[in-house]
């Protein structure tokens, strides 16, 4: 598509998005993958939409402010870059816009204050922690509060599960076949710890030794996905020097996080920097990645037949183009039944922070996804990524309350445990 | 218009479904054809039948026009705005209302998506046979303005041998039924004039759709050829040996390199072109078939051939022809993607004169096409940002269409006229010709509101602006009064 963006004054980044704009030829195979298409049925909603939006601005020709609502609703799943045809980065010109746009959008001092919250807790697992048992608390005063308020405590467990902190290192079981580190995650870490020792034990039965970052923190995506340019390259930053060398992969079991760092290509544009990050985004790897290649010991077949869903995560099947590999690995335990869900390519709302702060379009996918799973016949969900974990089990909680909900590695863990089914 | 009138329309509607902010706009400015923009005054966006007759009663009584879309997916324009005038969006009309099995019927809004019906249809073993390549976007609704076809439409024919009925508002506000659940009618073809009359007689509101049960077994064949040539007179031996597959179809080897590389279809990268042909019917008569086939293609001199072995392969094989278009933005910022057709028996002729004229041109031409229909899709690659391309592109496809009504051919199959080819609705019809279809409009919308400026040449009839009155006219025999 034509356009007239002046590239040169919009910084390292402004090449990517007039690039995306362009591959953009509007033929409308993007709308059947958007959730915000699908539920609203505007244009304005829809990526290709959203593309003529963001051109405009860009070309001066609409107010930015006019343009936010629809921006806003953008879910950043993805689903569209899967869907297109022409290849266009959709995921590159969103991010890229919502940092160019953020440094001089005006936000009203409440909107200000939810982010800040947001910004200032979730990447923290020790604050998010805090937040979190603050809201478990607050839960039944829930009816109360205004939407905004109301949205996040619906979300959270009614008990959140321990603490327990990770040790700095994992070893081996048996001789060591790779040695590599994890990044722990924020939220994964307050809301369910478990997946990271499912991990570590997974990866120790398979001769893997983890390295865990003391001094790692939050991967930026957050930060990079609402548009807090500076505040993502601090965190990515920090990252960049507390993870070592001297292994064979940085393994992410959060589908955002690792979609996050992948995006450090794009987040380091034009930093000095860059080539540091660029190294660092190709060492990491989905768990399930990892582990296909690695080679996976079989688990003993399971004592009666279960049956498994596996939900599609979008920042790992349309951001990192990860589908096969945990297929693969629960199809490995002899005697699970692995069925598919139907609309699998649609998000389920969840979006990083997305269903705190759009929580009615959020709520809608929700329970969408949540029918589509319960009607899949299996009673127990498998998925890769924190985000959709909390927002698939708050929706099937209304529907289907017996349904399990866990992370790829949970399950295979209960396999090697042999306590699954 | 007075800002009443507006307000007046958006009592009709409930809160905010009646756009009217220029950021609400701007993404309808444009459908698949991107080289037309045009800022509408408003979209007026219903949910219920009797919110469009409302709506179009509002356009009727103060005289504006109006064009009704759904996905937005034209190629020739036909769901461009028209300036000043409104939007009629009926994506969210996307209900199925009936789907009777037994009478293989289905009846559907017009904002229903194409595949969709199929969907519904499947667990019945039923399906809708026309499939436009942008069947998961499509709606019916556009494809029935369009009349569309699609790979298949060889073996099954266009939209129109599929719609039985439709009740439709008349730009004027009333109401109709047209044709019924019958396969034959009495009586003048009221349907089959308003199938394919690109939104220039009013507006669907629900349309009756035949079903058909979904064959029992598919051959698809995926054959590789040295030369353009060699695959189009394999199309005209499979088609001499009396065999009649479901689809037919034609890639060159740029259209290939775009497909495979936004699908990794698993097409040959060095063939020239790419022959796909598929057969479908009852097990046995497809295998009978399948045997036929493959002499016809060995004969044919395919240096490669492939044969899906099960549905994910056929799946694959037709993800990449269905998505050649889009993917061609993979090679060029722009294109235009033409559609003409000439006689199957000129397919080589008319691919070697294209050739011809790409070359005399300096821009590339991608070639994808429904051979078995001798449906041609030229995609004419350009560089909008070189000053002169799009025009040179332009003028390309204008000798493309020429050259498709020289061989005996149309300027369209399945895209329509739209805003892209009415000035070369002369090169096919005469000026009387074209002056009958405007009265006929015109008995059905006497103030040319439903999709105003589309089709037709010119704000007035080009004919008339080019070279003044007919002959007749002149001579005081026929008159436009």
């Amino acid at each position: 598509m034509q356009h007239k963006i002046p590239v040169e004054k919009l910084g390292p980044q402004g090449e990517t998005m007039a690039r995306a704009v362009e591959q953009c030829v509007h033929c409308g195979f993007c709308l059947p993958a958007c959730p915000t298409y699908q539920v609203l049925q505007e244009e304005m909603d829809s990526p290709r939409g959203r593309i003529f939006l963001m051109k405009e601005v860009l070309e001066g020709s609409l107010k930015p402010v006019d343009a936010e609502p629809y921006l806003d609703r953008c879910l950043g799943c993805l689903g569209c870059v899967s869907a297109c045809p022409s290849g266009v980065a959709y995921g590159e010109l969103i991010s890229s816009y919502r940092m160019h746009q953020e440094a001089t959008r005006r936000r009203s001092p409440l909107e200000k204050a939810f982010r800040f919250g947001i910004q200032e807790t979730l990447p923290y697992p020790a604050r998010f922690r805090a937040a979190a048992l603050f809201g478990s608390l607050a839960k039944p005063l829930g009816s109360l509060l205004p939407k905004k308020l109301s949205a996040p405590l619906e979300l959270l467990p009614s008990a959140l599960p321990a603490a327990r902190p990770l040790p700095e290192l994992y070893p081996a079981e048996g001789s060591r076949r790779a040695r590599v580190a994890l990044l722990a995650g924020c939220a994964q870490q307050v809301l369910r710890p478990e997946i990271n020792w499912a991990t570590l034990r997974v990866l120790a039965k398979n001769g893997v030794e983890v390295v865990i970052p003391k001094s790692q923190g939050c991967c930026g995506a957050l930060s990079m996905h609402t548009g807090e340019r500076a505040r993502a390259l601090a965190f990515a930053r920090k990252n960049l020097e507390a993870f070592p060398s001297d292994i064979d992969a940085i393994i992410t079991n959060a589908a955002g996080c690792g979609s996050g760092i992948h995006e450090y290509l794009l987040l380091f544009k034009g930093e000095a920097d860059f080539d540091k990050a660029a190294g660092f985004a190709k060492q990491s790897k989905d768990v399930s990645v990892f582990l296909s290649e690695l080679g996976l010991l079989a688990p003993k077949a399971l004592h009666s037949p279960v049956q498994v869903a596996y939900h599609d995560a979008c920042h790992l099947a349309h951001a990192q183009g990860v589908r096969s590999e945990p297929r693969s690995i629960l199809s490995s335990i002899p005697g699970l039944d692995l069925v598919e869900i139907s609309e699998g390519d649609l998000c389920c709302g969840s979006a990083g922070s997305y269903n705190l702060e759009q929580p009615e379009i959020a709520n809608t996918l929700g329970r969408r996804k949540a029918a589509n799973i319960v009607a899949s016949g299996a009673r127990l969900v498998a998925t890769g990524n924190i985000g959709c974990i909390t927002q698939i089990e708050a929706a099937l909680k209304k529907q289907s309350p017996e349904f399990r909900v866990l992370h790829t590695l949970e399950v295979l863990d209960l396999a090697y445990r042999e306590i699954l089914g | 218009m007075s800002k009443e009138v507006l307000q007046e329309l958006s009592k009709l509607l409930p809160a905010g479904r009646l756009l009217t902010a220029a950021a609400a706009l701007s993404p309808y400015q444009s459908d698949a054809l991107t080289a037309f923009k045009a800022k509408p005054l408003a979209v007026a966006l219903p949910e219920s039948a009797g919110e469009v007759i409302e709506t179009v009663r509002w356009c009727a009584k103060h005289q504006i026009p109006f064009v009704a879309r759904g996905s937005g997916t034209s190629l020739s324009g036909g769901s461009l705005p028209i300036d000043g005038g409104l939007v009629i969006g009926l994506n969210r009309l996307n209900r199925i209302l009936k789907l009777d099995p037994k009478e293989r019927v289905a009846v559907v809004e017009p904002g229903v998506v194409n595949l969709d019906v199929s969907k519904a249809a499947a667990p019945f073993g039923l399906y809708y046979a026309p499939d436009p390549s942008s069947q998961p976007v499509s709606t019916i609704g556009g494809n029935l303005a369009f009349n569309s076809g699609g790979a298949h439409c060889l073996k099954y024919g266009m939209t129109s041998n599929h719609v039985l009925g439709a009740k439709v508002v008349l730009p004027t506000g009333e109401v109709v039924e047209l044709g019924g659940e019958s396969l034959e009618n009495t009586g003048p073809d009221w349907l089959g004039l308003f199938v394919g009359s690109e939104g220039l007689m009013g507006v669907a509101l629900e349309i009756k759709l035949r079903l058909l049960p979904k064959p029992e077994k598919y051959h698809t064949v995926l054959a590789a050829y040295d030369s353009l040539e060699k695959a189009g007179s394999a199309v005209a031996m499979v088609v001499a040996s009396g065999l009649l597959p479901g689809a037919m179809e034609i890639m060159d080897s740029l259209a290939i390199e775009a497909a495979e590389a936004a699908v990794q279809a698993g097409y040959p990268q060095d063939a020239k072109a790419l022959l796909i042909v598929e057969l479908e019917g009852e097990t046995l008569e497809v295998e009978a078939e399948a045997r036929h086939l493959s002499e016809v293609i060995e004969a044919s001199r395919a240096y490669k051939v492939q044969i899906a072995r099960n549905e994910a392969e056929r799946a694959k094989i037709w993800k990449g022809r269905k998505a050649a278009f889009s993917a061609v933005g993979r090679l060029s910022p722009d294109y235009i993607v033409q559609d003409g057709v000439v006689p199957r028996s000129k397919l080589g002729q008319a691919l070697s004169e294209i050739e011809k004229l790409s070359l005399r041109y300096g821009l590339r031409v991608a070639n994808v096409f429904h051979a078995g229909d001798g449906n041609l899709h030229p995609l004419i690659l350009y560089d909008g940002r070189v000053p002169g391309e799009l025009e040179r592109g332009e003028e390309l496809a204008g000798e493309i269409l020429k050259l498709c009504v020289a061989l005996g051919g149309s300027i369209t199959g399945e895209h329509g006229v739209g805003m892209e080819k009415k000035r070369y609705l002369p090169a096919m019809f005469a000026e009387a010709d074209i002056e009958l279809m405007r009265k006929i409009r015109q008995s059905v919308d006497p103030h040319e509101l439903s999709n105003r400026g589309k089709m037709f040449p010119g704000g007035e009839a080009e004919a008339l602006v080019r070279q003044g009155l007919h002959p007749l006219e002149k001579r005081g025999v026929i008159s436009r009064e």
